[in-house]
């Protein structure tokens, strides 16, 4: 078949990352030959529940808030060098991101913008909440309590290669995994067979490499002195070039910063992974133990060795609900006695809640001295011993139902400026309400998942 | 070379990821050295890891050995104070642990560490 190399790069990480990143990506793409994509991961589990909740209120909401910020800059010069784009942007509405995408385009004088949607990944027009909650949750987390808001379903890399063989410029999917927003790509170009588990495996880690933007060129990875990244502050974001055997050189966008070496890869590589023999994705079960790491160049990574396992039964699918209200609040303590001031802020802000008439959960960090390694129980934070003199910054956290207590519980840090102890500065406080979610496994027979065009309507 | 044994924060030794999945987490542990394997194989087991977190009620820690990279990959159930959905701490995610674990202290030659000058007492 082909000797051609197909390039991807990915231009987000996560739905708050760089809106620039995918520029220089852009840039670079357009500069070389053959098939070219960019990809954007934008839905982190929870993204998507805000964004049902952004479709309730608004039916031509729920699709990602970011996608003007992060493709208006790029999708006139994609389009002309013919760099397609597949991202899971679309969240909870992919055909209203197709619409808002085709009015960009309009907007931008693009013309002869083709845009598909790949749908299927949501559960709540296949089970009703009861059907959802019939599901054991995965995971070590119960079900939670409250009223259910969202629940989709990990879609594979097929539908995404269904909807590129449309002749699709832009791929606006809702929830899939997500390294199969590189796998779909890698699918269509190449023609793998879903049951080459090798090749299906190789595409799968490419995805998953890629799928967090700068975490595989130096981003999440600085440490000074020990991992050194240059110009980091201009940190490039990755692209792979992979070829039909499966094999990809990782490296990144041209004249950016950070840095693509063997470490980089190796921390990615086991990002989130739990067994290695054994990740479980729609599309594979993917085994890296016998992956090879092999630095070929500058900023240049070869990954070899990807092996398949037969794809897991069932699909995983997460589940968001109501969760309720968390009620934070800080305060700093500084100079001398700062810490048992700050102390006593915390007995202080203990008997407020208690007379309130609550029971709901506290935890209390003394920022300054161990926090966030700490337990709910301020077990290491009790066995040590902490200098007097200094700058400590109490925090406050509660959790429940109610919205009113939730307020009345945060306020009570607010209080401490004229009620507290002497020199108590800098409050924030703040409510916030909360989602939480549950991983259920789906039969694969429920899941229907299909690719369409979207054609313009003025 | 410096074969001399020294005890030193595993952050001289190593570096690591922290990922998680519902209450879970797992954190990756790779040598700067390849020659750092073994000594991280006997000395960083799941027992150890566990008390590490023992403040957040780890309760079962399993170990998955990757010798071709090399690596360790921890995976530590239970250890979020129920996850981003229920944990009033300040990290639900566990995003800074893999720098927990990476405050522990090991026994390695002295040239395995990257600043050998940051060796603790022995205790």
């Amino acid at each position: 078949m082909s000797g051609k190399t197909v390039h991807i790069g990915c231009g987000a990480g996560f739905a708050g990352d760089r809106w620039d990143a995918a520029v220089p990506i852009v840039a670079t793409l357009a500069r070389r030959d053959g098939p070219r994509y960019l990809i954007y991961e934008t839905l982190a589990e929870r993204t998507l529940a805000l964004a049902q909740q952004a479709r309730i209120e608004d039916p031509s909401a729920g699709y990602s808030p970011y996608l003007d910020r992060i493709l208006r800059p790029v999708l006139k010069d994609a389009k002309a060098a013919g760099v397609r784009v597949v991202s899971n942007f679309g969240a909870a509405n992919p055909m209203g991101g197709a619409a808002h995408i085709l009015a960009m385009a309009r907007e931008l004088g693009i013309e002869g913008l083709k845009v598909a949607v790949v749908e299927g990944d949501d559960l709540s027009v296949v089970f009703d909440e009861n059907g959802i909650r019939a599901h054991t949750p995965v995971e070590g987390l119960a079900m939670p309590e409250g009223r259910m808001v969202a629940a989709n379903v990990y879609l594979g890399a097929q539908p995404i290669a269904d909807a590129l063989a449309l002749g699709a410029d832009v791929v606006v999917v809702g929830r899939c995994a997500d390294p199969a927003l590189a796998l779909g790509p890698l699918i269509h170009e190449f023609g793998w067979p879903l049951d080459d588990l090798d090749r299906i495996a190789a595409g799968t880690m490419v995805g998953h490499l890629l799928e967090c933007g700068a975490q595989v060129t130096g981003g999440y990875f600085a440490d000074p002195g020990y991992k050194d990244v240059p110009d980091f502050g201009h940190v490039g974001f990755p692209i792979a070039e992979v070829t039909i055997d499966g094999t990809a050189v990782i490296g990144k966008a041209d004249a950016t910063g950070g840095l693509v070496s063997a470490r980089t890869v190796k921390e990615q590589l086991l990002y989130e992974v739990h067994d290695p023999s054994a990740y479980l994705t729609p599309d594979v079960t993917l085994d890296v133990t016998g992956v090879r790491v092999d630095e070929i160049g500058p900023d240049r990574v070869k990954v070899s060795g990807a092996r398949g396992k037969p794809k897991p039964p069932t699909l995983k699918a997460t589940v968001s609900f109501e969760g309720g209200w968390l009620g934070e609040g800080e305060i700093t303590y500084a100079g001398p006695n700062a810490r048992r001031r700050a102390e006593l802020a915390i007995e202080v802000l203990k008997t407020r809640v208690r007379d309130l008439g609550t029971n709901w959960p506290l935890r209390f960090d003394l920022i300054g001295t161990v926090a966030t390694f700490d337990g709910d129980g301020g077990d290491l934070r009790v066995g040590q011993d902490w200098p007097e003199d200094g700058e400590f910054r109490v925090r406050m956290a509660t959790r429940g139902g109610d919205k009113q207590m939730a307020q009345w519980i945060a306020d009570e840090v607010l209080s401490l400026y004229c009620s507290g102890p002497a020199g108590g500065a800098g409050v924030r406080h703040r409510i916030a309400p909360q989602v939480t979610t549950a991983s259920i496994l789906v039969e694969r027979g429920r899941v229907k998942p299909s690719a369409r065009l979207v054609e313009e309507t003025i | 070379m410096d074969d001399t044994i020294i005890r030193v924060p595993l952050h001289e030794v190593a570096h690591g990821r922290t990922g998680d999945k519902g209450n879970r987490v797992n954190i990756s542990v790779i040598p700067y050295h390849e020659d750092a394997w073994p000594y991280l194989l006997d000395q960083l087991t799941p027992e150890v890891v566990r008390s590490r977190f023992a403040a957040k009620n780890a309760t079962k820690v399993t170990r998955y050995e990757l010798p071709n990279l090399p690596a360790l990959n921890f995976v530590i159930d239970d250890v979020l104070e129920g996850g981003v959905n229920g944990a009033l701490n300040l990290d639900g995610h566990g995003k800074s642990f893999a720098f927990h674990l990476l405050g522990l202290t090991v026994d390695v030659p002295a040239r395995l560490a990257l600043h050998p000058e940051k060796a603790v007492e022995s205790s």
